[in-house]
């Protein structure tokens, strides 16, 4: 017979969404119980290995879809321990975007400047930087000079990282062995531990049900080496249930639920968003980055630097100008993808056979460490639908770790091909400028497009008929619910996202209190930073009223 | 025999011997069967171990059909897959792989793994890989690990401003 535990606050997921909000409950003096259905892995367990089993598969999941695949976190710590750490904030048009019928997606009362507080606290927390010239990769260099090379201009990032750590292995996808990223797992989560919250790992969540004083929620436990096997499961009621399993599970919970919970509001599982994001492949000419740019690494070469770096350093934001049209407003950025799902998906150009793998693909794979790869997020239309839920989980595993098959079905619209295709010609007018590098997108035609930064499942909004969730992040019909992962961000936002999901975390985490506190828990609000700073809360005070509703 | 002629019309090499049948031998240096594709293929984790017989059997089958529908003769002393020649194997896999084919999902993951083989060497340590010479790591250039067996490279920047940020950068260097 199962036995049924009780909690005041249910988390599920210790990504962004989930490691805030428990942070914050915790402090407050709340019950707060985490499940995250992935392993509990910490620097020592990081490897630098590509053998299957190893943290690279453990850590992060790869699920393929019909015409979309979604790379995400499967670990405690989410997103954060996977991401590549960069931290910008999102431009102040993204916050005015209108929908094809005029209507405006993010709830009116969101904005940049009303977010500005709420990512000092993040900023402060994790804490983000702004990185210098000095901090920036040969790759980050040599994307930054090819665009003053085409006239324009480019940024070094902020980011999330320790500088004096950070060995620049390039190893963060299988998660930072050396604490330089700032993941959850150094700041929000140790300090909710600290005030008595509990994190399960390997505790994937598959229902929520109702009772008399909240909600029930369904766990299976995981096998912690081959997650297509399940050890267990189990039931935990509590007053409060804050979903952050991210935006491709979040969705899939809810539809499981639906059932028994009651009717879902018509947005659980649509107006998916991936982020508009799309991958171009430079192979750079050494010889011409060395005479076209003045590029010279010591006495050796030009370049050939692929594998040296952190991620993300150097971003060009010429093109994120609110007078141009939407769909044509998009960020270019350097990026490192390690090798496997790095150089599947490259294409060689001006192929005369397959592009995407036989003899041409393996010439190129032999120039890999003089590949450059550029990173779109352009504006989409939120195309993404979830079908039916699979058994359990939000996928049906393929392999033991990593990878599996979903329920979302995208199919690009015109707009977005669109701004693909505008944004794929600007990286060509960089990159291919004189003769610096020839240049081609991954295909979707493998696994469709894909997105590091799965969005807008589950989303914020005014409008009932396109919103899940409230501008306080309530899901619409059942109080209590909250949504507090990249499925609540209502729509792409041209950057990098992990900023503003949890800048929307904090802005969220004063209305679950009060709700918290409405249904009998002892719970205040106003912790400071993890860290104990005291700068981030002072400037997020005078919003408070407003979102406690006191 | 079959799957390792697939791993070698992802990742061509050259022939391990003059009689070698799978490996076509159209590109120089180890492909993904020198680079252990069977190995990883065989590999529990990927969850496809179990079917391997049934992938060969049916991709024999889509070559037979192939060769039939065109006309090719097969040479009966090796699976009809093997028997085809290189180009008509790449044919067959960009047809089985096209976004509209009905077995697309088998043999998109049969080319996955049979790519990682020979850029991450999936089946071994990354440490052990490059210290055996593994083929394609060597052919990328992976660069190597410090002695503890780590990644760290502290010469990784050209150190100097390379372009001028956006004017409109706000103070915590966001977009405006």
């Amino acid at each position: 017979m199962t036995t049924t535990e009780s909690t005041d606050v249910l988390i599920v997921g210790s990504g962004f969404g989930g490691a805030i909000a428990a942070y914050h409950l915790a402090a407050g003096g709340a019950k707060v119980t985490v499940l995250e259905r992935g392993p509990w892995l910490k620097a020592a367990d990081f490897d630098h290995d590509f053998l299957l089993g190893s943290s690279y598969t453990r850590i992060f999941d790869f699920v393929v879809g019909d015409g979309m695949s979604l790379l995400g976190g499967n670990c405690v710590g989410g997103g954060s321990v996977v991401y590549f750490a960069a931290m910008p904030r999102a431009p102040r048009f993204v916050f005015d975007r209108v929908s094809a019928t005029g209507q405006r997606i993010w709830p009116e009362s969101i904005s940049r400047d009303v977010l500005e507080p709420w990512y000092d606290r993040v900023a402060e927390a994790l804490p983000i930087t702004q990185q210098d010239w000095n901090d920036v990769t040969f790759a980050g260099g040599l994307f930054a000079a090819a665009c003053a090379h085409a006239g324009r201009t480019a940024n070094p990032v902020p980011a999330a990282v320790d500088r004096t750590k950070c060995t620049n292995c390039n190893w963060m996808m299988s998660g930072c062995r050396f604490d330089a990223k700032r993941s959850l797992l150094l700041n929000y989560l140790p300090a909710a531990l600290a005030h008595g919250a509990e994190i399960r790992p390997l505790h994937e969540v598959q229902k929520l049900t109702r009772t008399e004083g909240g909600y029930r929620v369904h766990y299976k436990v995981v096998d912690d080496v081959d997650y297509r096997v399940y050890a267990g499961e189990g039931e935990i009621d509590a007053k409060i249930v804050v979903l952050a399993a991210g935006a491709g599970a979040t969705p899939v919970i809810l539809q499981r639920s639906e059932p028994e919970l009651g009717p879902m509001p018509r947005a659980v599982g649509r107006y998916f968003s991936g982020n508009g994001e799309r991958l171009n492949t430079a192979v750079v000419d050494e010889d011409r980055a060395r005479e076209l740019l003045g590029l010279k690494r010591g006495d050796g070469p030009a370049f050939r630097a692929n594998q040296i770096g952190k991620g993300p350093v150097v971003a060009s934001w010429d093109t994120l100008d609110a007078s141009r049209p939407t769909h044509s407003r998009y960020s270019l950025e350097q990026l490192y993808f390690p090798p496997g799902f790095g150089t599947i998906l490259a294409q060689v150009p001006d192929a005369t056979g397959p592009s995407w793998f036989g003899k041409e693909k393996k010439e190129l794979v032999r120039q890999w460490q003089s590949w450059l790869t550029v990173f779109t997020m352009v504006e989409d239309d939120n195309e993404g639908v979830f079908g039916p839920p699979p058994p359990t989980g939000n996928a049906v595993r393929i392999s033991q770790q990593m990878l599996g098959r979903g329920p979302i079905r995208y199919e690009p619209s015109a707009n977005t091909l669109r701004g693909w295709a505008e944004s794929d010609a600007a990286v060509r007018d960089i990159l291919e400028r004189d003769g610096l590098a020839r240049v081609m997108p991954w295909t979707n035609d493998v696994v469709g497009a894909y997105t590091v930064h799965p969005l807008a499942s589950c989303r914020i909004g005014d409008d009932p008929q396109t919103s899940a969730l409230d501008d306080g992040q309530e899901l619409r019909g059942h109080p209590g619910i909250f949504v507090t992962d990249g499925s609540a961000v209502p729509a792409a936002l041209t950057v990098n996202p992990a900023l503003t999901i949890s800048a929307l975390a904090e802005r969220a985490v004063p209305g679950i209190v009060k709700a918290a506190r409405d249904r009998g828990v002892n719970v205040s609000y106003g912790a400071p930073a993890p860290g104990g700073e005291t700068a981030g809360r002072r400037g997020v005070q005078a919003q408070l009223p407003g979102l406690t509703g006191l | 025999m079959t799957l390792e002629a697939f791993a070698d019309t992802i990742v061509p090499g050259e022939k391990r011997s003059p009689d070698d049948r799978a490996v076509a031998g159209v590109s120089a240096g180890g492909g993904a069967v020198a680079a252990g594709a069977i190995e990883l293929l065989e590999t529990p984790a990927t969850g496809i171990s179990a079917a391997l017989d049934d992938y060969a059997e049916a991709l024999n089958r889509n070559a037979r059909e192939y060769a039939e529908g065109r006309g090719l003769p097969l040479d009966d002393a090796v699976p009809p897959f093997v028997a085809l020649p290189f180009e008509d194997r790449t044919a067959l896999v960009q047809e089985l792989t096209s976004p509209r084919h009905r077995e697309k999902e088998l043999w998109v993951l049969l080319a996955l793994f049979s790519n990682m083989a020979f850029d991450t060497a999936a089946h071994l340590h990354t440490t052990d890989a490059i210290a055996a010479g593994h083929p394609g790591l060597a052919a990328m250039g992976f660069l190597g690990p410090g002695e503890d067996g780590l990644w760290r490279f502290p010469d990784f920047s050209y150190g100097r401003p390379l372009a001028e940020p956006h004017p409109d950068t706000t103070a915590s260097g966001s977009p405006a």
